[in-house]
């Protein structure tokens, strides 16, 4: 998951909605990508369309 | 530090859900903590700030002015096709905070009561024994400590990590949540200072709706909550919402706001051993308008009489807890089960329902609706979205 720390607003919104609890927001806005299960809930939910997963090349 | 490493109960979150439960808990003569992971109590704000005196006088509190930004005496509704709805009620039935001001008023009745706060501080971890909780890890700034406690309260919010943390099931489908953005907007040349405005329509706010809440002279809460199934963003179509209104034309953006709204999902089961949990993390929120404020005053009214009333019978098991269950669910809960399937229907109705639905709704029809005498499904449907806007308003 790639998190644009310049849109986010750091509302924890996506911290909700994440199933496995891969998200976490202290101070800012982390992923563990290796507990994200990649079900883009919190893409879909960012209310300014903060989060975006890393396109694999 | 100042703070104790033992207290009978450590609340969570010093919002209106973890103030109030610590408040009632002061009260009866035991000895609370109030953690917050923010610097600032009441920041950042995540709300609207509509508000009325129920709740309030629920807790044996009064308005202050002191937070009150305006008083509200009705509300505009818009239907997808621009047709206006005015309620108007001829008397102030509510008003918008300052939810800055007011969470720290809150916050310091708490205090005043005998509880303890401190900000800053952001728990890590549950101290759990023998499958009960005894309290949490903490961290203020850097510092590493533990609290013990009898009872844990996870008042922290809709992420509720802490409920989470001590292996509570939390609904977290985002069906269960709505997005919400909200600008707090200056120079806005709003049509009645008085009134709340509410806009519909599938392509305004799918699944929702946008709102301008007045805050005093040209200022407002200019808001937007929609269902988190959109491919668009809540900012995106606030956005374009501004952009097409010409009252917004010589607006400025004073302070941008986000958040999840838990509409729905309400829990049967809050209470584990040891632990409670209240307001947006219990998912309190009344699923029609989205409102969290009161809902969470009031659960915390009755989370912590529950909690003085285990600590005194010296039994905080999920057993001895299970009281705030039975009370929440016979005095709030029901209502707001019934509310979400109200919700539920309300939000598929499509834009040709809801210009239908405002068509019907001239202002002798209100009158009508507003006094119960309905019987169609349409009639129904009107009436549960005008009860939605007066619980807003405060009634």
């Amino acid at each position: 998951m790639i998190i644009n720390k310049e849109k986010c607003l750091k509302c924890g919104g996506c911290v909700s909605v994440c199933p496995v609890q891969a998200l976490k927001l202290e101070s800012e806005l982390k992923c563990d990508n290796d507990k994200c299960i990649k079900c883009k809930a919190c893409i879909n939910f960012c209310p300014v369309g903060a989060l975006k997963l890393e396109v694999s090349k | 530090m100042i703070i104790k490493d033992e207290y009978d109960v450590v609340v969570v979150g010093a919002g209106p859900a973890g103030s109030s439960t610590a408040l009632a808990i002061a009260r009866s003569g035991l000895d609370v903590l109030i953690v917050d992971r923010n610097q600032e109590l009441g920041c950042p704000k995540r709300c609207g700030e509509g508000f009325g005196d129920y709740a309030l006088n629920q807790i044996g509190l009064k308005r202050n002015e002191k937070w009150v930004d305006q008083y509200i005496n009705g509300a505009l509704l818009y239907a997808p096709n621009g047709k206006k709805i005015v309620m108007d009620y001829g008397k102030d039935v509510g008003y918008i905070i300052d939810r800055k001001k007011f969470d720290k008023w809150l916050a310091l009745e708490a205090c005043k009561a005998g509880a303890q706060i401190q900000t800053k501080t952001i728990v890590d971890g549950i101290i759990k024994e023998s499958d009960f909780v005894k309290g949490i890890h903490a961290k203020f700034l850097s510092e590493h400590f533990d609290i013990r406690a009898k009872v844990v309260v996870a008042a922290d919010g809709a992420e509720s990590t802490i409920a989470k943390k001590a292996g509570m099931k939390i609904p977290s489908s985002p069906n269960f949540f709505d997005s919400g953005f909200q600008y707090e907007m200056a120079g806005i040349d709003l049509e009645d200072k008085k009134k709340l405005e509410f806009y519909f329509g599938q392509k305004i706010a799918p699944g929702g709706y946008i709102w301008i809440f007045p805050k005093g002279e040209d200022r407002a809460n200019v808001g937007i909550g929609i269902s988190a199934e959109n491919s668009r963003t809540a900012k995106a179509y606030l956005d374009k919402f501004i952009k097409t209104n010409r009252k917004f034309e010589k607006g400025s953006i004073i302070e941008v706001n986000g958040g999840a709204i838990p509409l729905g999902g309400v829990m049967h089961d809050m209470v584990m051993n040891g632990l409670l949990v209240v307001g947006d993390a219990a998912h309190q929120i009344n699923p029609l308008h989205g409102g969290g404020l009161a809902e969470s005053i009031i659960a915390g009214k009755i989370a912590g009489t529950v909690i003085s009333d285990a600590i005194a019978k010296n039994d905080v098991s999920r057993r001895g807890l299970s009281n705030y269950n039975r009370i929440w669910w016979k005095e709030r809960g029901n209502k707001l089960k019934n509310l979400e399937k109200a919700k539920t229907l309300f939000e598929k109705l499509s834009d040709r329902q809801l210009n239908t639905l405002a068509n019907e709704l001239d202002k002798k029809k209100i009158e009508e609706i507003t006094s119960g005498n309905l019987s169609k499904l349409m009639k129904l449907i009107s009436k549960l979205a005008i009860v939605g806007i007066k619980e807003k308003l405060g009634f």
